[in-house]
């Protein structure tokens, strides 16, 4: 293709992305639209911009203190998921653990787990611990489904360092936990970052759960606010659209500006073999 | 080296010990404890819980409610995951194809991706709504009332989940496509193959088994579905959008028939795993004929 068709065909592209994306830059406008002008279109564009759905969704609503609760509840999920998922991930690509080729089915098999499956056993073994509405209770069925591929994604990594380095650190007397700390975790920095992103965005997403266990502000995540964002007499649209940028912040900054990590992460998962 | 080989057995099993409990305690012990609570009567807040046997699964197969959600589950998984394919693919192509603002057009397609699935839930339904939705801006003058609708609820929640999900298709295909080498493509050219030859004789059958994975984990999530018809539909208008998850979840939690509810997700349960496992086989067969 010539210089110059080549240019038009790469802007034609991005053109048809942008076009994609519009329902997203359509809520980004929104929320920043004058109340008034919000349900008198056309014109699209509105007469000037205004922060007055931002002060009321940070000054008013449930939504700062779900923020926090999502940000606590996927950071520590994250946390338990890798301190659970390491270890194991790491013997089951490197001992000999009896029962191998079963746990790895088993492993397999649960990344395919129905959540609504589980939902009502959960339910009732939450309000047995009187875990309901905490972030506990959370933190705990969030790491445990994402476990499986976390164990996964991690294990791949493993087994790609060579066998060499490990060696090389026994023969100078380091024992198993040393050698994971020195030898294994920093060559795995790639591989922990995506399987942490990868966790992460699960327990930020996440709705079946969170709606199901939380029942007040203590706990309830962004998701679950979002969906029950309050309307007194009609639907507070500029509020919403909003409520659901903020939402939306740290997912699109992890997948937007770590683009390579969680690319590299679905890939190790899905792509080699 | 047997008493080398059994300490480290040993610390096999201490290692895999903390996952494999969390796994047992949480994921396999409600997987059993459901199967149970299927076979009883149980509504909490009448003290109502008795053994019922099949009687739950029994009510199902003559409830018009439940087979109206089984081909609502199947009209949803069909038709999200081709959309998905065939765009997903495109798009993969369209980005391959890009010589110059891959970064920006990487992160334009994955914007969609990155959304909660209730955010995209809140984003559709903005775009819906009948009177200042884009969509109908867009149709000037001959309003659709999307989501009330019983015809076009549907299709417009496949719509907003197509619009989500598609974007995964298209990295996965994306990096296969990278990993090809050049030299085959010149290879072609060097042959006098045309760009549609090349298409169907090389790229589209490197992408067979990328493509195939991608269906499995998009048909899982298809049936497993729930947010974006929860949210955007609630199941509504009158049950055209309600899957057997949402049927599931609304006889348990709202309806409070935990026994009946439990018999539900059984089904959910037993059908994706079947799917899955269909899966696999068709995936094994690809590789040893490969």
């Amino acid at each position: 293709m010539k210089p110059a068709a080549r240019t038009v065909a790469d802007l034609l592209v991005l053109a048809a992305l942008a076009a994609y994306a519009v329902p997203f830059f359509w809520q980004l406008l929104t929320s920043f639209k004058p109340e008034a002008e919000l349900l008198r279109v056309p014109p699209l564009l509105p007469s000037g911009l205004t922060l007055a759905h931002y002060r009321v969704v940070l000054e008013l609503s449930l939504i700062p203190q779900a923020l926090v609760n999502s940000l606590g509840v996927a950071t520590l999920t994250t946390l338990l998921a890798l301190a659970l998922g390491l270890p194991a991930a790491y013997a089951i690509a490197r001992l000999p653990v009896p029962g191998k080729g079963v746990l790895l089915l088993a492993i397999v098999a649960s990344t395919a787990f129905p959540q609504i499956a589980t939902v009502s056993p959960l339910y009732l073994l939450m309000r047995a611990l009187a875990l309901r509405d905490t972030w506990a209770g959370l933190v705990l069925v969030h790491a445990s489904f994402a476990l499986p591929l976390t164990i996964w994604l991690l294990a791949g990594f493993i087994r790609e360092i060579p066998v060499e380095a490990e060696e090389a650190a026994a023969v100078d007397g380091a024992g198993t936990l040393a050698t994971v700390r020195w030898v294994i975790v920093p060559l795995l920095a790639p591989g922990i970052a995506s399987a942490a992103l990868l966790t992460f965005l699960f327990s930020w997403n996440e709705f079946l759960f969170a709606y199901t266990f939380t029942a007040s502000e203590a706990s309830r995540t962004v998701p679950v606010a979002l969906a029950l964002f309050p309307g007194v007499y009609e639907v507070p649209w500029g509020d919403i659209a909003a409520a659901s940028m903020l939402a939306s912040l740290p997912p699109v900054l992890i997948v937007v500006g770590l683009q390579r990590f969680l690319v590299g992460g679905l890939l190790a998962g899905a792509v080699k073999d | 080296m047997t008493r080398r080989r059994r300490a480290e057995r040993r610390r096999g099993l201490l290692l895999v010990a903390p996952a494999l409990l969390a796994l047992v305690a949480l994921t396999v012990y409600p997987g059993i404890w459901v199967l149970w609570l299927s076979l009883q009567h149980r509504v909490p807040i009448f003290e109502v819980s008795r053994f019922a046997a099949l009687d739950n699964y029994a009510f199902l197969a003559g409830d018009p409610r439940f087979w109206n959600a089984a081909r609502t589950t199947g009209l949803f998984t069909v038709l999200s995951v081709a959309l998905e394919l065939v765009l997903g693919v495109g798009a993969a192509l369209a980005l391959h194809g890009q010589r110059r603002g891959r970064r920006l057009a990487l992160a334009l397609l994955l914007l969609a991706w990155a959304m909660p699935s209730v955010v995209a839930a809140k984003l559709f339904e903005w775009l819906y709504h009948p009177a200042a939705g884009l969509f109908n801006v867009l149709l000037a003058g001959r309003p659709l009332n999307w989501l009330g609708d019983p015809s076009l609820a549907l299709p417009a929640v496949i719509l907003a989940d197509v619009w989500r999900t598609m974007p995964f298709v298209a990295i996965l295909c994306y990096a296969r496509l990278l990993s090809i080498p050049a030299e085959l493509y010149e290879a072609a050219q060097v042959d006098g193959a045309g760009r549609l030859a090349t298409l169907g004789r090389i790229t589209l059958p490197l992408l067979g088994r990328i493509l195939l994975l991608a269906a499995l984990f998009r048909t899982l999530d298809a049936l497993r579905a729930f947010d974006i018809m929860y949210v955007l539909t609630g199941g509504g208008p009158a049950n055209t959008t309600e899957t057997l998850t949402v049927y599931a979840y609304r006889s348990l939690f709202q309806m409070l028939q935990l026994g009946f509810g439990s018999a539900v997700s059984v089904v959910v349960f037993v059908l994706v795993m079947g799917v899955a496992w269909a899966y696999l086989r068709l995936l094994r067969g690809r590789t040893v004929a490969a």
